[in-house]
């Protein structure tokens, strides 16, 4: 059975983020799912940030400071190859859940 | 993500707190720039960044509680937390902590001596290539030269094989001699070992050109320090070995002792010299089997090739030599041990003592479990609180497992101090006084790493015992006060059980304590087949004074006579090597009319005494048939011999044995003249074995013990020997000693089982109080609020004390019982260990319910006095 729960889908959507954008601050990545998702997921920043601070604990992603086009100061996050790795199973496992819920929701 | 990092991280905490708030606060600018490039208002693109964003402290704190850096942080608040928890109650963790270091302590000791004897190697290079060449029969681990010298040129698996026996000698130099031990060595020995000299050089093969012809020794460091101060000049001097002149070649480095793991020699020898220092030459003789071979085995070969090869020439040189190579077969051993006459009866009992620590420690282990079921229970209320506002259960059992782990690495501190300690004082100890004797042992890192495991495993596993009840805890029924008290009284709770393991893990101890100590008094007390008391023996060997065992023999008449004119002296005989002093030597005999004496056809290989006439009756040896010998026994006459009964039996069945003959390995024939009590020659362990006499005089021996049996105390006797010895000959150099001294060594085993067997009992008994008392202590402090009702109501002083006491009295009972059964099950162990051990001895039960029942009395005794001065007025005023 596939791990899934909300949580494993937020750091699904931020590792799609990076694995699409390279590197990106926070801020981005909050922008960016939202246009992809045509607005349809607004990703709270009081989850966001503990997410990626776990997700660079687990060594999936990494972070540095950098200076935006405005000049401004930001912390930069980007996938490590273990990252990666781990978006692949997640997706994976995204997937399953896709199907199976669309499989049961079809059945009823 | 290294520990490394996040233990900066720990010290860095501001920091990171900062580039938390940095992050975020940049957020937060960056939605404000986006809401001002849409155009809004400077105040409200500020506005609606803050209230998306939504409470920052709170994000900050998850953001902050994902790091898993802080849980390390968390861990030293813990171990502060912990640390407080454990101060508050002292008793609990000093009881918790002494517990633990005597159970670590008792294993880290034992461990230390096993691993120095059997684990660890000579201080050699390359020791793990070296195998010694014993026999087949276990304990006969010396080989004769001749043979030593075929193994060495015809095998194939070995680089090179070396030579070396222990022996003892005069050394002078500028005129005193001193008795020293020494190593003789073949002349490859220094070699094939690849040690180097500090100074000078070591003597090699192309020093040696037959018997006598390498007068040279190589001094230890310890010798040239005490005799020479040190002074490099030594080097090309010469010293007397026994009267004969050695050139100092060189100095040995500082830590190397030769090849036996607790021997220490003072200086090395040529082997091929041994004839002008001992008298006699062994080297020539294949008979005489007197010497350590060990050899180094070449790359590529494993032991078990090795002994297949030695074997095969085996069989060679049993074709070869018939007579004497009759039943050799080559064994490998580890070496140092003295082949593994030492470590073969050392291992099991090591192993057997090893495992009785683990007991203790089990023993400790469950201690420590009841003493932690018991606060765990107490704290109950606590833990429920804890858990009613909101801390998590996880979180809990890590406090407590935090706990647990400070307890158990302070345990295993302090054993492993205490246990340093004792392992220093014993490599500084000399067991036996004569012999250069240094057991070194040294804890070292896998002691170490034993101590801290050891430790943590009986740290935690008591520990996770309450984890069970934080995980049952109810909470709403755990804070309803006085609740669960009186429920579980008539259950046989988890505590009763560990209480009854521990008692009963205790009085096995006790009980194999016990039985170890009467074992030792009875073998105390063996027949020897003399009697050692009020026995003054005076020990040289005349070859030290340049005398050859012919020429001896007028000057040992000399001495007979005047230390008879000693007044006081009773009886006195000389005897060439005393019973039980682990010297001596054994010959085959043979019926007469045998015509092949080779070593199968022989009867029996009894031990060989040569004595002067009088030596049955000074040493008390009962003769129970035919006569002592006289002095007319001597050269020109029959051959004579005394011999022991058994020696009778073999040899002759049931016919009474004076008068009948028997031969010798030289086709000697001895006629018998007495026959007396069988005695212990080798061991006190041995079984009946067979002895025989010659008259000194027929088989003369420089090595003289001339026994004194007299009423003087041993000071005067030894006083007046010395005088009367010295008028003989000023250059012999005597040594004094009681006999029951003399025996030290042969009870030195005996002694050193009964006194770690009886401190293992020490320490069962100590823990098993400490466990009754904790139980007792516990179950009183429990029930004060109903022993107290039970005093206003008028209850006797009987009536409270057994319901106070019931209880731990009968699981003492039950576990003592139990203890009991195992330690006269476990019989056969104990008397594989002790001699004379058995637990079948009504006096060891007795002894040991005494024991039990003695504890129990202790133990209980101030919980006892508490439950009877409970003041039930006070008491159930509070609360």
């Amino acid at each position: 059975m596939a791990k899934n729960d909300l949580q494993g889908t937020l750091d699904l959507l931020v590792l799609k983020t990076l694995d699409q954008n390279g590197t990106l601050h926070g801020y981005g990545i909050v922008l960016h799912i939202q246009s992809a998702s045509n607005d349809l997921l607004r990703v709270e920043e009081g989850s966001l940030y503990p997410a990626l601070h776990r997700m660079e604990q687990n060594g999936w992603i990494s972070s540095e400071w950098s200076l935006t086009e405005t000049n401004r100061r930001a912390k930069y996050y980007k996938l490590t190859p273990q990252g990666r790795r781990q978006l692949e199973a997640a997706q994976e496992s995204f997937d399953q859940l896709v199907r199976g819920v669309r499989a049961v929701l079809r059945y009823a | 993500m290294s520990v490394l990092r996040r233990f900066t991280n720990l010290f860095r905490r501001s920091a990171m707190d900062r580039d938390i708030a940095d992050e975020l606060q940049s957020h937060i600018d960056l939605r404000i720039e986006s809401n001002l490039a849409k155009g809004m208002s400077p105040a409200d693109a500020r506005r609606e960044a803050l209230l998306r964003f939504g409470n920052r402290t709170a994000t900050k704190e998850h953001v902050t509680a994902s790091d898993t850096t802080l849980s390390l942080a968390g861990l030293t608040r813990d171990i502060r937390y912990a640390s407080r928890q454990l101060r508050r109650s002292p008793g609990f963790a000093l009881t918790a902590i002494v517990t633990l270091a005597l159970g670590i302590g008792a294993n880290v000791i034992v461990f230390g001596v096993l691993n120095a004897m059997i684990l660890h190697p000579l201080n050699i290079p390359n020791p793990d290539r070296l195998m010694e060449i014993a026999n087949e029969q276990p304990g006969d681990d010396n080989q004769s030269y001749p043979d030593f010298l075929d193994y060495k040129a015809r095998n194939s698996t070995f680089s090179d094989m070396a030579a070396y026996r222990m022996g003892l000698t005069g050394l002078s130099t500028a005129g005193s001699a001193q008795i020293t031990w020494n190593f003789e060595v073949s002349t490859n020995y220094f070699d094939m070992l690849g040690v180097q000299p500090q100074i000078g050089r070591f003597f090699h093969p192309n020093d040696e050109h037959g018997p006598n012809s390498a007068p040279y020794i190589v001094l230890s460091d310890s010798l040239w320090h005490n005799r020479f101060n040190a002074d490099p000049r030594v080097i090309g001097t010469t010293v007397d070995l026994n009267k004969h002149p050695f050139t100092i070649l060189g100095v040995a480095p500082k830590d190397f002792h030769g090849t036996e793991l607790f021997f220490w020699p003072e200086f090395w020898m040529p082997m091929v010299n041994e004839e002008q220092v001992e008298g006699y030459s062994f080297i020539t003789r294949r008979s005489s089997h007197g010497i350590f071979v060990i050899g180094s085995l070449k790359p590529g070969v494993n032991a078990r090739q090795a002994q297949d090869n030695l074997n095969a020439i085996a069989h060679q040189m049993k074709r070869e030599n018939p007579t004497d190579d009759d039943t050799l077969v080559a064994r490998l051993v580890k070496p140092g041990l003295l082949g593994d006459t030492l470590g073969g009866p050392a291992k099991p009992f090591l192993a057997a003592l090893m495992g009785l620590a683990l007991l203790v420690l089990a023993a400790a282990c469950v201690n420590l479990a009841g003493v932690f079921a018991a606060r765990s229970a107490d704290r109950s209320r606590e833990l429920a609180i804890r858990l009613s506002i909101g801390s998590s259960r996880w979180r809990i059992l890590r406090q407590l497992l935090t706990e647990a782990v400070l307890i158990s690495l302070a345990g295993g501190l302090l054993g492993t101090m205490l246990s340093v300690f004792m392992l220093r004082a014993l490599s500084h100890w000399q067991p036996i006084s004569e012999y250069p004797i240094h057991v070194t042992v040294a804890a070292d890192a896998t002691t170490y790493a034993l101590a801290l495991a050891l430790s943590l495993a009986a740290g935690i596993l008591p520990g996770l015992l309450p984890a069970r009840q934080v995980w049952r805890t109810d909470v709403s029924d755990a804070l309803k006060s006085g609740s669960n008290s009186a429920k579980a009284i008539h259950r046989i709770t988890l505590r009763d059980l560990l209480l009854g393991i521990q008692i009963a893990l205790c009085a096995l101890l006790v009980t194999a304590s016990l039985v170890a100590v009467r074992g030792m008094n009875r073998s105390l007390h063996a027949p020897f087949g003399f009697v050692p008391s009020g026995v003054m023996i005076a020990q040289t060997d005349m070859h030290m004074a340049g005398y050859a065992n012919k020429s001896a023999l007028p000057v040992q008449r000399q001495i007979l006579n005047s230390v008879s004119q000693i007044p006081g002296v009773t009886d006195v005989a000389i005897i060439n090597a005393l019973p039980l002093s682990g010297s001596g030597s054994n010959w085959s005999v043979y019926k007469e009319g045998t015509a092949d004496l080779r070593a199968s056809n022989s009867i029996m290989t009894p031990r060989v005494y040569q004595v002067t006439p009088g030596y049955i009756r000074a040493a008390r040896t009962a003769l129970l048939q035919g006569r002592d010998f006289t002095w007319d026994d001597g050269p020109q006459k029959p051959n004579v011999a005394i011999v022991n009964s058994t020696f009778a039996r073999k040899m002759f069945g049931d016919r009474p044995a004076v008068g009948l003959h028997f031969l010798g390995g030289d086709k000697t024939k001895y006629e018998i003249v007495g026959v007396v009590e069988n005695g212990k020659y080798e061991m006190l362990t041995e079984d009946p074995s067979p002895a025989m006499f010659f008259p000194l005089a027929q088989i003369p021996d420089a090595t003289t013990n001339v026994l004194v049996r007299s009423n003087l105390s041993s000071a005067e006797s030894a006083s007046a020997l010395n005088r009367a010895l010295t008028s003989i000959d000023p250059n012999l150099p005597f040594n004094f000693r009681g006999w029951s001294d003399r025996l030290s060594p042969v009870l030195f085993p005996a002694r050193i089982a009964t006194a770690s067997l009886g401190v293992m009992g020490l320490l069962a008994a100590m823990l098993a109080i400490t466990g009754i008392f904790g139980m007792a202590a516990y179950t009183v402090s429990r029930r004060l609020r109903e022993l107290g009702i039970r005093i206003a109501l008028g209850a006797l002083r009987g009536q409270l004390i057994r319901a106070a006491l019931a209880r731990p009295f009968l699981v003492l009972i039950s576990g003592s019982l139990a203890g009991l059964i195992l330690g006269v099950l476990a019989s056969r162990l104990l008397a594989a260990l002790v001699y004379e051990a058995s637990p079948r001895d009504p006096l060891v039960l007795l002894g040991a319910v005494a024991s039990m029942v003695l504890i129990g009395l202790i133990a209980t005794w101030i919980p006892a006095r508490r439950a009877l001065s409970i003041n039930p007025a006070q008491l159930l005023r509070q609360d």
